[in-house]
């Protein structure tokens, strides 16, 4: 099922309804947003130089200090009593990344997820679980709004308590699973152990997940547990962005559909920021252009991707963009979690006790991710009080940051590896096979 | 009447206990007594040696965390409920031990090595109590 009309749209029409939409933002930016106002005039770009698509090339960048440095508000473009919505997502200096959305957002950002849902198989007869964290995080709300726009019945039964999940899953007839890839094969695997053989126990026949890279092998686990005849389809965005539903898969798993008509995207060499040609690997960069509350533009999203323009087979016109191939920084992504080392140094550094070395681990157990913080005593003591005190101190610090649970494991000074230049402090073991 | 013990943290790997003993082996420190103590990831290893200063210095210039303790070196009789009576003592003044090990010296009494929490108030309640500690002097002559 084809959503939107939009999404069918020729080039031409694309392109047209495209630019119209972005001057249009880029007059309202320049206007209200004095920070990208500022960076318009330093390269001495108007809003009237924008004449056709490829002007888009001349606007400067928005990045992610570009939203820390004007904490909370100072890039949106409306009053905040046009707000309707603030989400937050974490940050590295423990200020978070603030969104917010008008009552014209929320509309936007229902239809974009309601296409990207139809376009990974949702139906109105769908019972759909959203196994999400709900709360700042713009994952959950985000797919909320877009199945119940579609008329699927929502269970939102966000994240934790597998047992329960699953209960609500067999017994309310649960078709439509939402949720991280490695969470979603964490319920398969408790399913298992408690008896229930997700397979011929359970009617789930979709997956949406999104929030973490879903790689080939880990579609294929998905399979192998909930079903070959289970559409797994993985979906992109970022809160900064919206939240969920810039792009997502059709049956076809033939890259992620944007839609164009709300976000244009580009690809640049991460080094140079200059725009590479289609089909060429590079960052990805994302204008927003029927944005109210924030309307980003050209926000390098550091995701590494190429594009392609070709309709695909679905009958969908849009640009698609491939799975993601890495990140442009060094930003992990831990059980759906955007973690930076930096976030991790600052709580190893802020406890007493402990040098200023550490390294972090990350694996995977089972089908979920595990994080290990390796630190360094800095102080010799005779009490497994004051080593349990350490330990406890710098979980509970990290599951404030992070909001993850992490292993501490603590060691003798001058264990863990020293280095000249830049610090290789990440040790990520999740391999794919 | 107290004598200095040398605690060592050490990550539950293999080999790291050997690697301790190696660099005491190396510098000529003799270990009287030891304890470990261990939790699933690291133990802390307590030992009486007979140089303990000088234990702590080329453990650290081995990289481990070591640091010196004060604990008490309690003489046992050889009879039975000895143990239990100096315990008595102890726990009437409402003193918490926090660990004890044993010490194995060719003598007539045992010895139990012992960390509290008061511990100069533990110590006057064994003098008065009549009751044999060991000295740092006595434990570098063994």
């Amino acid at each position: 099922m084809i959503w939107s009309k939009e999404e069918t749209l020729s080039r031409e029409e694309m392109e047209a309804l495209q630019l119209e939409r972005l001057k249009e933002t880029v007059q309202r930016v320049y206007e209200r947003v004095e920070p990208y106002r500022k960076k318009m005039d330093e390269k001495g770009v108007k809003p009237e130089d924008i004449k056709s698509l490829k002007d888009l090339s001349k606007l400067p960048f928005v990045t992610k200090q570009d939203m820390r440095d004007n904490y909370p508000f100072g890039l949106f473009a409306v009053p905040k009593d046009e707000l309707v919505r603030i989400h937050a997502s974490s940050g590295t200096t423990g200020k978070p990344t603030v969104v917010g959305y008008t009552k014209g957002d929320m509309d936007v950002w229902t239809e974009c997820v309601s296409r990207i849902a139809c376009a990974g198989g949702a139906q109105p007869s769908d019972v759909a679980q959203i196994c999400f964290g709900y709360g700042m995080f713009t994952g959950a709300l985000g797919l909320h709004y877009g199945l119940e726009n579609i008329g699927a019945a929502i269970v939102p039964s966000s994240t934790g308590n597998s047992e329960k999940q699953l209960m609500y899953m067999k017994d309310f007839g649960t078709t439509l699973l939402v949720a991280t890839p490695s969470y979603a094969l964490r319920l398969a695997e408790v399913a298992r152990e408690i008896g229930i053989d997700p397979q011929r126990d359970l009617k789930v026949k979709i997956g949406l997940v999104g929030s973490e890279l879903l790689t080939d092998a880990m579609r294929e686990e998905m399979h192998k547990y909930w079903g070959n005849d289970m559409l797994v389809t993985s979906n992109y965005g970022m809160s900064e962005l919206m939240g969920p539903g810039v792009s997502g898969e059709c049956e076809y798993i033939n890259g992620m559909h944007i839609n164009e008509d709300y976000f244009i995207p580009e690809i640049i060499n991460p080094q140079t920021g200059e725009v590479l040609p289609e089909g060429e690997w590079g960052e990805l960069v994302i204008t927003c252009i029927k944005k109210e509350a924030l309307p980003l533009i050209r926000y390098r999203t550091k995701d590494i991707t190429r594009l392609h323009y070709e309709p695909c087979k679905c009958g969908r016109t849009t640009c698609r963009m491939e799975n993601l191939s890495g990140r442009s920084d060094d930003m992990l992504k831990i059980r759906g979690v955007n973690v930076f080392p930096s976030q991790i140094e600052e709580v190893v550094l802020s406890v007493d006790g402990l040098g200023p070395h550490y390294e972090i681990i990350v694996e995977r157990d089972g089908y979920s991710d595990k994080l290990t913080v390796r630190v360094e005593l800095a102080k010799a003591t005779d009490s497994f009080k004051e080593l349990e005190a350490i330990e406890k101190n710098v979980r509970s610090k990290l599951k404030i940051v992070l909001g993850l649970d992490a292993k501490v494991k603590l060691e003798s000074p001058n264990t863990l590896a020293r280095f000249e230049g830049k610090a290789k402090r990440v040790r990520d073991l999740r391999k794919e096979s | 009447m107290t004598v200095n013990q040398l605690s060592v943290f050490i990550e539950n790997r293999q080999g790291r206990l050997g690697e301790v003993l190696k660099v005491l082996k190396d510098n000529d420190v003799n270990i009287l007594s030891i304890s470990l103590a261990d939790t699933t990831e690291y133990g802390l290893l307590r030992l009486i040696v007979n140089n303990p200063e000088h234990g702590r210095d080329v453990l650290l210039e081995a990289g481990f965390s070591s640091m010196l303790t004060e604990v008490l070196i309690i003489k046992v009789p050889h009879v039975a409920g000895a143990l239990q009576n100096i315990l008595s003592l102890i726990a009437e003044k409402n003193i918490s031990i926090e660990y004890m090990y044993g010490l194995s010296v060719e003598s007539e009494d045992a010895s139990i090595v012992m960390k509290t929490n008061q511990l100069d108030l533990a110590c006057s309640i064994l003098k008065s109590g009549h009751i044999d500690t060991m000295t740092s002097q006595e434990i570098a002559s063994l």
